[in-house]
């Protein structure tokens, strides 16, 4: 059922400050490099310098015998994976024997970065002196670090044991480095096309690209003698540390207890463990806890990146603005293991338009790279950087605004996305017209600033399983202890729900992050699904915590507490409504009452609250230099409901910022396999001075399920930026831009073969709306400003 | 190899004596040794602005400071900022949501306040060219620029005249 | 990083002891924002690194209106870019000190550093370059002096002998109506290394306006920070119109011997060395005009026009 136009609310959509805010502004609250314990050693990786290569032999005697060196632990220590089962990380998946691999390489590596052994001593210098003496034979093979190249039948194999899965689910009999292929069709492709009045068809490329968290993987390990395992982490997903943990060394998970410590950014990159079986090893070996942190160089070199991919689009429209059908081909490089986002990349690109033929096909692949994990809407960003440029293109073929050819085509509840199933309650159209309606869209340009271009971006948003638990205290405040690691403020937000629910202040609920011994399971923190399904938890708890209060309020007010009600914070007679009792007071007198009570919520098989974002970008290009500067920023979003908006807007504005990094700056760069900008200085992330102001709109079109029909908004904002980008370049310079990132010295190319880049379909009399932006703005080349 | 050596320095205001290797940064120092583990490390070389402390007044990467150079300085992190109330940088962030997972905010925060040392009333561009140094992955710098500015203002209110550096030269 | 001893001597004299004592493998100090992420790289080693922090000579900044400006090789790149003499009368130098890493490597970061690493890119060196500056260097043998063009020989090469020390720049006043600019490209806004990089020093001859001399450097384009002869004779004795600037822009391209890498290709360098060396003799022209007509300081409109004259401004 949906509350939420019929209610008015007391602490949902206010801006309280976060719980955890003070914590976090004096430095007290404790990450995950923050944790020390008395006799603690410190742990360090040893890596393969090669990118593909046979470990002949791995001697460990002179690193162990380093003064203040404990531990020294080789591939040999892991457990063997002989299974198939696949490891479900919650967002993502990996199967175990690889996921096995990328922790520590057994016979060889198949990127550079790959553990191969690790060491522990006293102190970090210690530790990082033996690392270096431990001596490795390698045999160096041959490298495939292009996926297209690794599709070719001659090319170096990644694994020789991987065989592709086809549509339909069986396995190719010859080994080969595409590890799937999905398929996904509806209609008559052929027809569809010849149906249509301008078909494009382009090729897409786009980098592989890094979360950027500030905060380096960690994790610290204390095995206990009686075989007990405690690891302190920065994680998304406690709970899944705990499984991952314990199908990696193969002990119960009865005996891990994971201690999720503050999270320094995510983003997708920590569920995915790296250290903490390394940790905790090495714990078991020295008999003490150790503590292990990954430097910058490791974070880029060796822990997950979002992939690499190839696209080649075609699409058709009709005069009128139909779009008739769609052909997509998509190639994601997984990297050194199986498992691309490649499957959702099919879903996100076309699904966000009726298009009644189509026929996509995608491709995970392997290479000798940094095996790919989950980066804020895992795969749509590049899908829906090729889609939502070549609609550009259509649009300007067929004359027509290009909010207006997505508003003409936008799938509505009902419509079926490209794997069949159908949407529910979405709020796109709603999106689009708010855009439309913006004052930035019909504003002319501003100084400096060359062009104008829109975008959208879609994502399913994640649901999965969440556990509260409420406890009361005597002076009337809750406790909200809770599994959800929070990353962006969630604690206020779930912390506003309960208390909108029991008519308490947010800051009369405390919410607590609790290890896995001391709540129930609850799923990462990812996909965006926290506010809404661990927020369904805390909406239910609130509802039990109500019922059980009711009796004690029924005895306090001398009442059967079948006549008692609550509303507002209060419990009251209904026969006599001036009998009542504040809630406070009801919990502060549970000892006289009865005694302790404990609330519960779980949320589980929610209905799916998809998102949508449609983005506005004004640029500035240089014509000499190709530099792109963003000059002005909208981002407009369903958000379902906002329950704390300054969080919301956060999100939207982080997540701009990341798809601004992407769309201009930021790529691996390699090199034979070999990552040759492992730093901030060389990943170039945006700072303060490569963005503007990032304005946001919130749009509420509730979500099917759950109170206030809430829905996830952490994923959406990183899909659309690129391609508004590319089109307000399009705008300014006349060149279109294919390729990701879109450097300088990319544009600076594209407009020294402008003529051959520009578009191939007849130009139209553009629409009123974007004709501010066709009016170039000549640039006094090279004075200062 | 190495001889340890005796520092003697003065943190967050009170004189601080430690024992270090030479090759000891003052970030790993003020963290593994001293438990001051509010100055976060983000890279370890100079690039993210995490780890930034105040010197003698002046806001450096402790990554790139030798803990034997603390010797007889004066040093600022962000444990030493509020002085029995949060500073006016600190509320702001937190009115304003200038923080979302906050590993970067101690060092936005200590970044912020030489900036505001220096200059009272800066405006958004010179905000953000200041603080082009210290990396943020989760906020898009919006909400952090507003606090800094907003910050500014209520510390122009308190204090008319905020005190002069001196510059040499 | 290696185990290592440190000293911090708060005399030349001691300093020059300790750097040949240790024969070689003892490093100077300065900011540390080379030093130190080379050492803990393992890019360099080092037995004693030599703290030059506490050497007067090497903190001392001073401008004397006859012998010009001495700028101690270890004062920051941040006290150069606030000095109002440096801003005033060595613009270029104000330009790339603000501009060098990020503010925060800019409290750390020396000119004496970034001239003995050697970087091709470094922001520093072509603004010495066009100012003439001359560089004091200590070593066991005593004291001796070299303009700081002959310094760098190579990538992360000098002409420093081991055991020499730099202890001060001197740069002498510059002539009448002279500015200078520093220009770089790169892809963000700051923290970032130059793609290419331009310093340009003119001097007009007050009375006819037309250029006396005009000196300029290049950053990031050649295995060290080379001067564009040829630009620079063609300036001579011309007005400094837009026209003979970009002719004279596009003859700063003989002199570069750029690299394709991780950062840019030759080709792409190649280009940006007209777009960064008429942007900077823009910079410096519009400079001297501003000074002029307003009579007020060149630097006035600072060091962010240096950046900007890259990435004008407009957010
Ligand atoms: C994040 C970051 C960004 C950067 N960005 C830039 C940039 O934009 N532009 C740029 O040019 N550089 C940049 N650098 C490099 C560096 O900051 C500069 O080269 C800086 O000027 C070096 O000065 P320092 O005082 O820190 O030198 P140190 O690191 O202290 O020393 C550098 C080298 O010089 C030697 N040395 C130091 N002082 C002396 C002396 N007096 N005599 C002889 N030898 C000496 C040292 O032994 C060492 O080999 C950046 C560095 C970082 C970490
Ligand atoms: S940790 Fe020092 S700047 Fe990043
Ligand atoms: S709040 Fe997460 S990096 Fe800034």
């Amino acid at each position: 059922m949906t509350l939420a136009q019929s209610r008015s609310y007391r602490v949902i959509g206010t801006r309280p400050v976060r719980h955890d805010g003070v914590d976090k502004v004096t430095g007290r609250a404790q990450y995950g490099a923050d944790v020390r314990l008395p006799g603690m050693l410190y742990g360090c990786v040893v890596r393969s310098p090669y990118p593909h290569a046979r470990l002949r032999a791995i001697d460990t005697s002179r690193a162990a015998a380093h003064p203040g060196v404990k531990a020294v632990i080789t591939g040999a220590d892991m457990p063997a994976i002989d299974t198939n089962a696949v490891a479900d990380l919650g967002e993502g998946a990996i199967e175990l024997k690889f996921a096995s691999l990328l922790i520590m390489a057994r016979d060889k590596v198949v990127f550079r970065g790959q553990p191969v052994a690790a060491v522990a001593a006293v102190s970090p210098q210690a530790a990082a002196e033996a690392a270096r003496l431990v001596e490795v034979d390698y045999e160096p093979l041959p490298v495939v670090t292009d996926a297209l190249a690794a599709m070719e039948p001659g090319s170096p194999r990644v694994h020789d044991d991987l065989y592709t899965v086809v549509p339909g689910g069986s396995r190719r009999d010859s080994p080969s480095n595409i590890a799937l292929h999905v398929q996904y069709e509806r209609g008559d492709v052929e027809a569809g096309f010849a149906g249509a009045d301008v078909v494009v068809e382009r090729e897409f490329r786009t980098a592989m690209v890094h979360q950027g968290y500030i905060e380096p993987q960690n994790a610290t390990a204390a095995w206990e003698p009686g075989g007990r395992l405690t690891v302190w982490t920065s994680t998304q997903g406690a709970f899944s540390v705990r499984q991952q943990l314990s199908d990696l060394l193969q002990i119960p998970v009865g005996r891990i207890k994971v201690v999720p410590m503050e999270i320094g950014g995510g983003f997708g990159g920590k569920i995915q463990v790296y250290l903490e079986p390394l940790a905790a090893l090495l714990s078991r070996k020295a008999g003490r806890p150790v503590k292990m942190w990954m430097s910058r160089a490791e974070v880029f070199t060796a822990t997950g990146p979002g992939p690499a991919t190839y696209i080649r689009l075609k699409m058709g429209v009709t005069r009128t603005g139909d779009l008739t059908a769609a052909a997509m081909r998509l190639v994601y490089d997984a990297g050194a293991f199986p498992g691309s986002p490649v499957g959702s990349a099919c879903i996100t690109g076309l699904s966000p338009y009726r298009i009644p033929h189509f026929r996509i096909d995608g491709f995970d692949v392997v290479t000798n790279k940094p095996r790919v994990q989950a980066y804020r809407a895992p795969g749509a960003p590049p899908a829906a950087f090729a889609v939502e440029t070549v609609l550009d293109e259509l649009a300007e073929a067929i004359g027509m605004d290009p909010i207006e050819l997505r508003l003409r085509n936008a799938a509505a509840e009902g419509d079926r996305m490209t794997n069949g199933v159908a949407f529910n309650r979405i709020g796109f159209k709603e999106v689009l017209v708010a855009a439309k309606n913006h004052p930035h869209y019909r504003a002319p340009l501003p100084p400096g600033a060359t062009g104008r271009g829109v975008a959208a971006g879609f994502w399913m948003n994640g649901r999965g399983t969440s556990t509260v638990h409420l406890t009361f205290n005597p002076d009337g405040t809750v406790n909200l202890i809770e599994g959800s690691t929070d990353i962006g403020g969630s604690r206020a937000s779930l912390a506003m729900i309960v208390a909108e629910e029991l008519g308490l202040d947010a800051h009369d609920v405390k919410p607590v992050v609790a290890d896995t011994d001391s709540v129930g399971h609850t799923d990462v923190t990812g996909g965006s699904r926290v506010t809404y399904s661990t927020g369904v938890a805390c909406h239910r708890a609130a509802l039990d915590a109500i019922a059980q209060l009711k009796p004690r309020a029924a005895q306090l007010l001398d009442a059967n507490p079948g006549d008692v009600e609550f509303g507002g914070g209060e419990f009251w007679v209904s026969s006599e409504p001036r009998r009542r009792i504040g809630i406070k007071e009801v919990i502060a007198k549970l000892g006289k009452t009865g005694g302790p009570i404990v609330a519960r919520g779980v949320s589980r098989g929610l209905a799916m609250a998809p998102g949508f974002g449609v983005h506005i970008a004004d640029v500035r290009v240089d014509p000499e230099t190709g530099k792109v500067d963003v000059v002005r920023y909208t981002a407009v979003q369903d958000a379902g409901k906002a329950i704390h908006p300054t969080y919301v807007e956060g999100q939207l504005q982080g997540g701009a910022a990341q798809g601004v990094g992407l769309a201009l700056f930021e790529e691996y760069v390699f090199e034979d396999g070999i990552l040759r900008n492992p730093s901030f200085l060389d990943y170039r992330m945006p700072t303060a001075l490569d963005l503007p102001m990032i304005d946001t709109v919130i749009v509420e079109v509730p979500a099917s399920d759950g109170p206030y029909g809430v829905r996830g908004v952490g994923e959406v904002p990183i899909v659309p930026p690129a391609a508004a980008i590319a089109n307000a370049i399009y705008r300014a310079a006349g060149v279109r831009l294919r390729q990701l990132p879109m450097t300088p010295e990319n544009v600076w190319r594209a407009l020294a073969g402008r003529d051959a880049a520009l578009p191939s379909t007849p130009k139209a009399a553009p629409d009123a709306a974007m004709a501010a932006t066709k009016e170039r703005r000549a640039e006094p080349p090279g004075t200062s400003g | 190899m190495s001889r340890k050596v005796a520092v003697e320095a003065v943190i967050n205001g009170a004189p601080q004596a430690f024992v270090c290797e030479p090759r000891q940064t003052l970030l790993e120092v003020l963290r593994e040794g001293l438990g001051l583990t509010g100055t976060k490390e983000g890279c370890g070389n100079g690039n993210c602005g995490a780890c930034c402390v105040l010197l003698d007044g002046r806001p450096v990467p402790s990554c790139l400071v030798l803990a034997v150079e603390a010797a007889g300085r004066d040093i600022l992190t962000v444990e030493g900022l509020a002085e029995g109330e949060l500073h006016p940088l600190q509320q702001a962030f937190l009115e304003h949501g200038a923080l979302q997972c906050g590993i970067c905010t101690p060092g936005f925060l200590i970044a912020a306040k030489a900036l505001l040392d220096k200059n009272p009333q800066p405006a958004e561009q010179e905000a953000r060219a200041w603080l082009a140094g210290n990396l943020c992955r989760c906020t898009g710098y919006d909400k952090i620029i507003r606090a800094v500015l907003d910050a500014a203002g209520r510390l122009r209110s308190v204090d008319p005249n905020p005190k002069e550096e001196a510059h040499p030269a | 990083m290696d185990p290592f001893d440190y000293a911090a001597p708060s005399s030349l004299d001691e300093a020059i002891r300790l750097l040949a004592e240790a024969d070689g493998a003892a490093r100077p100090l300065a900011g540390g924002t080379d030093l130190i992420p080379q050492l803990s790289e393992g890019r360099r080693r080092a037995r004693l690194v030599v703290d030059v922090k506490n050497i007067p000579e090497l903190r001392q900044l001073r401008f004397h209106p006859a012998e010009g400006l001495t700028i101690g090789a270890a004062v920051t790149c941040a006290e150069l870019a606030e000095s109002p003499v440096v801003r005033q009368l060595y613009p270029a130098v104000a330009d790339a000190c603000s501009l060098i890493g990020s503010v925060l490597i800019q409290h750390r970061a020396s000119l004496g550093g970034n001239l003995a690493n050697a970087a091709p890119s470094a922001d520093g060196v072509p603004p010495l370059i066009v100012h003439r500056a001359a560089v004091r260097i200590a070593g066991p043998d005593g004291v001796r002096e070299m303009p700081v063009e002959d310094v760098c020989v190579g990538p992360g090469m000098t002409a420093l002998a081991p055991g020499e020390l730099i202890v001060a720049f001197r740069i002498s006043p510059p002539p009448e109506a002279t500015s200078s600019c520093y220009v770089r490209f790169t892809p963000r806004q700051e923290m970032d290394i130059a793609v290419a990089g331009a310093a340009a020093a003119v001097t007009v001859d007050p009375s006819t306006g037309l250029c006396r001399t005009a000196v300029i450097a290049l950053s990031a384009v050649a295995p060290t920070p080379v001067r564009a002869p040829e630009a620079e004779a063609y300036l001579a004795g011309k007005p400094l119109t837009d026209p003979h600037l970009e002719a004279a822009a596009r003859l700063a391209v003989r002199s570069a011997q750029p690299i394709s890498d991780v950062r840019a290709s030759a080709d792409y360098r190649r280009h940006l060395v007209t777009v960064v060396t008429r942007r900077a003799l823009l910079g410096a022209r519009n400079r001297l005009a501003a000074d002029g007509r307003h009579g007020t300081s060149p630097g006035a409109a600072g060091p962010k026009e240096g950046l900007s004259g890259v990435a004008e401004g407009g957010r």
